[in-house]
């Protein structure tokens, strides 16, 4: 198994078995601890496609940004009241009959796609590749999705303040 | 093929096994420096002059119990301040001491230190969460909060550096500091030195230090997120902390006081007086000092050989720093380490001379002046940097 391999499956089992774990805890902190170990594993991806701006993007995004805000409302919000809770609608069948269902369609499909080969970036220069693409090919659609973002920011204030 | 693992390899045990003491001996300096700042003599007992107490203190922590708060949330409670220490240490393999002195050069290394840094908050966040009461839990909130503010504006004092030196490389950016003959800090005719103010104030606060200490301020939170930990896991989160005071003053140094650059780098003959001159004086200089005047007038016999001792090494190390073959490998890193110190100083030196701010008052520094200000010097260096 050469290292690249070895790191594909390292990171892998990374991002899939926190995800699993991340819908399974009960404590709300364990599911996001979880959920930061799935990220850092689909961070770790990143890295191995020679992309490493997006690789240390998501972790300052994902990690630094967004899942500390998870914790911060998990510790404001003491959520362990659901720790004790036990699933009572009894759908599971339905879930698994699903599951089995569309895991066979995947199956059926994985078996008759033609994949094409994976590319890697090339190896240097990936940051300025970023910027030349948004700020020189994409500038309109970049900003225009940086108005709609700045949009989102003003009218979450806008909900969050109290009425006078 | 020996080259290219072998010094990355040195170096990265060089600083697992160096920075615990060298972190100890940073305790030191700041409790010496903030004594004599409060007209005190500071630790004088364990050694001469105190000089043992970091070796006396790291003993203690070491046979101390571990204490484990019985409902505490056991599996985060370990494992909190090793990811914290983690990061710390993680971020000293993009930072470079010189030329050849460093681990590795990223392509994107002052990221992988940002994103390291907000990794790193986590550690503190989960202990805080996991020791399962009140004062920690409050410490962990005010953390993030904080990280979460602070962390804007030093990005945003960042990209005005990063808009000089045109790359995120470490390694990279001392090397075009060079070629355009500025540190960066005096670039755009003082336009960025706002700009390294605000990262510097923002990364004051990122390293919870002292005026913006309120993870741990100690008069209304015992001692924050921290409180339940004892022992060598306390000792871990205290290395953490000087692991990322150091960081960060690394990464001040680097993108902008000219990182391994000696003043004036393009000005050949200063050379001489400079890189052999300096350290000379800075070593030998104290260590003759503290054999004619200090020793003499220690009263306890083995305080003054251990100082005659110590003013001996300071000396010798001056003089091997004189040879021009050990000169011509040690005068960068040098340059590097002077300058972190010269950060390291001012941090100690706000601790000393700045009271706490108050939570609200944090958040208006954070929302109200720094990300206005940094938005301003981004768009003013942008316009000075393209004429």
């Amino acid at each position: 198994m050469t290292l690249e391999a070895f790191f594909f499956y390292a990171f892998t089992t990374l991002a899939l078995g926190g995800a699993t774990l991340a819908i399974t805890r009960r404590s709300a902190v364990h599911a996001a601890i979880s959920l930061m170990v799935s990220l850092l594993g689909v961070a770790g991806l990143y890295l191995l496609l020679n992309a490493e701006f997006l690789f240390v993007s998501q972790i300052i995004l994902y990690i630094g940004g967004i899942l500390l805000l998870f914790l911060f409302v998990i510790m404001l919000v003491n959520l362990d009241a659901g720790r004790g809770l036990r699933q009572f609608h009894q759908r599971w069948p339905l879930g698994a009959a699903v599951t089995a269902i569309a895991g066979v369609a995947f199956a059926i499909l994985w078996s008759r796609a033609k994949l094409p080969p994976s590319q890697t970036m090339p190896d240097v220069g990936n940051v300025e590749l970023v910027a030349d693409t948004l700020l020189q090919d994409y500038l309109v659609p970049f900003e225009v999705v940086s108005l709609l973002l700045l949009v989102a920011v003003v009218g979450s204030v806008l909900l969050a303040r109290k009425r006078a | 093929m020996i080259e290219f693992w072998l010094i990355p390899v040195v170096m990265m045990l060089v600083i697992v096994g160096l920075f615990p003491p060298i972190a100890g001996y940073i305790v030191l300096v700041e409790r010496k420096v903030l004594a004599d700042m409060q007209v005190r003599l500071g630790p004088m007992r364990v050694g001469p002059h105190g000089l043992l107490q970091p070796l006396a203190d790291a003993l203690k922590l070491l046979l101390k119990e571990d204490i484990i708060p019985r409902d505490s949330d056991k599996g985060i409670f370990y494992v909190a301040p090793i990811l914290s220490m983690f990061t710390a240490f993680v971020a000293f393999g993009v930072v470079p001491f010189s030329e050849q002195f460093r681990i590795a050069d990223v392509n994107v290394g002052l990221l992988v230190i940002s994103a390291l840094g907000s990794v790193g908050i986590l550690g503190i966040v989960l202990g805080g969460w996991s020791s399962n009461s009140h004062y920690p839990l409050l410490g962990a909130l005010r953390s993030s909060a904080q990280l979460v503010s602070y962390e804007l504006a030093m990005g945003l004092g960042l990209v005005c550096g990063v808009m000089s030196a045109g790359t995120l490389s470490m390694v990279q950016i001392v090397r075009n500091q060079q070629t355009q003959g500025v540190w960066y800090v005096f670039d755009n005719w003082g336009a960025m030195a706002p700009a390294f103010l605000i990262f510097f104030i923002a990364a004051v606060a990122e390293t919870n230090r002292s005026p913006f200490d309120l993870p741990e301020a100690e008069s209304e939170l015992v001692a924050g997120f921290h409180t339940e930990y004892s022992g060598f896991r306390w000792a871990l989160y205290m290395l953490a902390e000087y692991g990322n005071i150091f960081v960060v003053s690394a990464v001040s140094v680097t993108l902008f006081w000219g990182g391994w650059l000696r003043p004036f780098p393009s000005v050949g003959w200063l050379e001489v007086p400079l890189n052999y001159g300096v350290p000379f004086l800075l070593f030998a200089g104290p260590g003759i000092a503290s054999i004619v005047l200090l020793a003499p007038k220690l009263k306890y016999a083995p305080h003054r050989y251990g100082m005659l001792v110590v003013g001996g090494a300071l000396t010798l190390v001056g003089a091997i720093l004189l040879i021009p073959a050990v000169n011509a490998v040690a005068a960068a890193p040098f340059w590097f380490l002077l300058k972190v110190a010269f950060f390291l100083y001012v941090m100690i030196w706000f601790r000393g001379t700045f009271p706490r701010y108050r939570y609200d008052q944090l958040m208006d520094i954070g929302w109200k002046v720094l990300i206005p200000l940094g938005l301003g010097t981004i768009a003013l260096n942008a316009v000075v940097g393209m004429i």
